[in-house]
């Protein structure tokens, strides 16, 4: 047994070696294997796999907010061109009752102007009728008168 | 105690004093047996415990043994590298563990309370034949993980970068089972006997601030073994360009 003695022990010392070497370093092995199969290997599945699912659900979410993100520029987009329409729409609607507004004045002013015109070609017609029928009334008195001064005579 | 200068009844820490089992024609000291069945049967228990019921939401134990084991794979990971970290985890893990308890199991268990008729009971690491076994496992291991990962090319190691490294390369093969083994037998040995001797000096107090810095000792040493371990069986699977 090879012994250095130290602090004086008659027998072992600090630096005994024997058989606790070899055994204890078998016993070390075993509980290598005993702890791999009772530790490391459940827990590092556990953790594994919900280091897994951590991972995935992140890649999810990190999708979910994409295509959140995606719908909300559509959306948005959408709404910029309803707002776009529905401005041309009142615009268009503007536009069509000012026409509209126009088109019946024009309508009523023609209308009117024909009207007066018709009036105006009436009053005409007539005054020249009544002008001619004085006329020929006043020829028929004339001639009446010079007839009756004649017969006088 | 002759050629101390005072009588000094270190008698009492009775070091380098072993209870001896006989098992056929080898002795052992029974004492590191005994106490490392104790600490590994507590580890046991705990992990045992911690795993039966294991969830996706963590509780209680199973925090604590998801952090250990997070924090291995880690060191495991940064020392050897992802392609091989994997293989020897449960190895580094263990000796961590094993290290850790038995330091930790030394210095706060009061084994002083059960009397042997020789030798007393104590860390498992006080006693140089569980360091050097831990050392030698380390050396078989890197060995081991240079050999199955690269074949023969593992002894390019030896003349990388240039040849005049060989000897120092192979001193280092030497020194590095050397090194583990004292440093940590020396560190937790000289922990047990320096708060002996300031117990047995001042009972009172002054004892205690020692005790604590020797927990914190026994925490860094298990750390430093296993990184050391992790960090040599990384050389060993590293390839070199």
């Amino acid at each position: 047994m090879p012994t250095l003695f130290l602090f004086g022990a008659s027998e072992g010392g600090l630096f005994d070696f024997d058989a606790t070497l070899p055994l204890m370093a078998v016993q070390v092995v075993l509980l290598t294997f005993i702890l791999n199969a009772l530790f490391f290997k459940p827990v590092g599945r556990v953790v594994e796999e919900r280091e897994d699912y951590v991972n995935t659900s992140r890649a999810e979410a990190k999708k979910k907010i994409a295509e959140v993100e995606r719908l909300e520029t559509e959306l948005k987009d959408q709404l910029k061109e309803a707002r776009l329409q529905a401005q041309k729409v009142i615009l268009e609607a503007e536009q069509d009752s000012e026409n509209l507004y126009k088109e019946a004045l024009a309508l009523a002013n023609s209308e009117a102007n024909a009207s007066r015109e018709k009036a105006r070609r009436e009053i005409d017609s007539q005054r020249n009728e009544a002008l001619n029928q004085l006329k020929s009334e006043a020829d028929n008195l004339g001639d009446l008168i010079v007839e009756r001064l004649l017969a006088k005579k | 105690m002759g050629f101390l200068p005072f009588v000094f009844p270190l008698a009492e820490l009775e070091v380098g004093q072993h209870l001896y089992w006989q098992i056929g024609n080898f002795r052992i000291h029974g004492q590191v047996f005994m106490t490392s069945w104790l600490l590994i049967g507590a580890l046991l228990a705990l992990v045992v415990i911690g795993t039966k019921k294991m969830e996706r939401d963590p509780k209680g134990v199973q925090n604590l043994l998801e952090f250990l084991w997070d924090y291995i794979r880690d060191l495991a990971r940064t020392q050897i590298g992802e392609k091989v970290y994997r293989d020897w985890m449960p190895f580094i893990g263990t000796l961590f563990l094993f290290i850790f308890v038995s330091n930790w199991g030394g210095a706060l268990v009061p084994w002083k309370l059960i009397e042997l008729p020789s030798g007393e009971l104590g860390a498992p690491t006080a006693d140089i034949n569980t360091t050097v076994a831990l050392a030698l496992l380390v050396s078989l291991s890197y060995f081991y993980a240079g050999l199955s990962n690269k074949g023969l090319r593992y002894f390019e190691y030896y003349v990388h970068p240039t040849p005049i490294m060989l000897p120092f390369k192979i001193v280092e093969d030497f020194t590095k089972p050397l090194s583990l083994s004292f440093r940590l037998f020396g560190n937790i040995l000289a922990d047990e006997l320096v708060v002996a001797v300031l117990v047995f000096l001042v009972p009172l107090v002054l004892p205690v601030p020692v005790m604590f810095l020797g927990l914190f000792t026994s925490a860094i040493q298990a750390l430093i073994f296993a990184t050391l371990a992790a960090y040599y069986i990384g050389e060993a699977v590293e390839e070199h360009h």
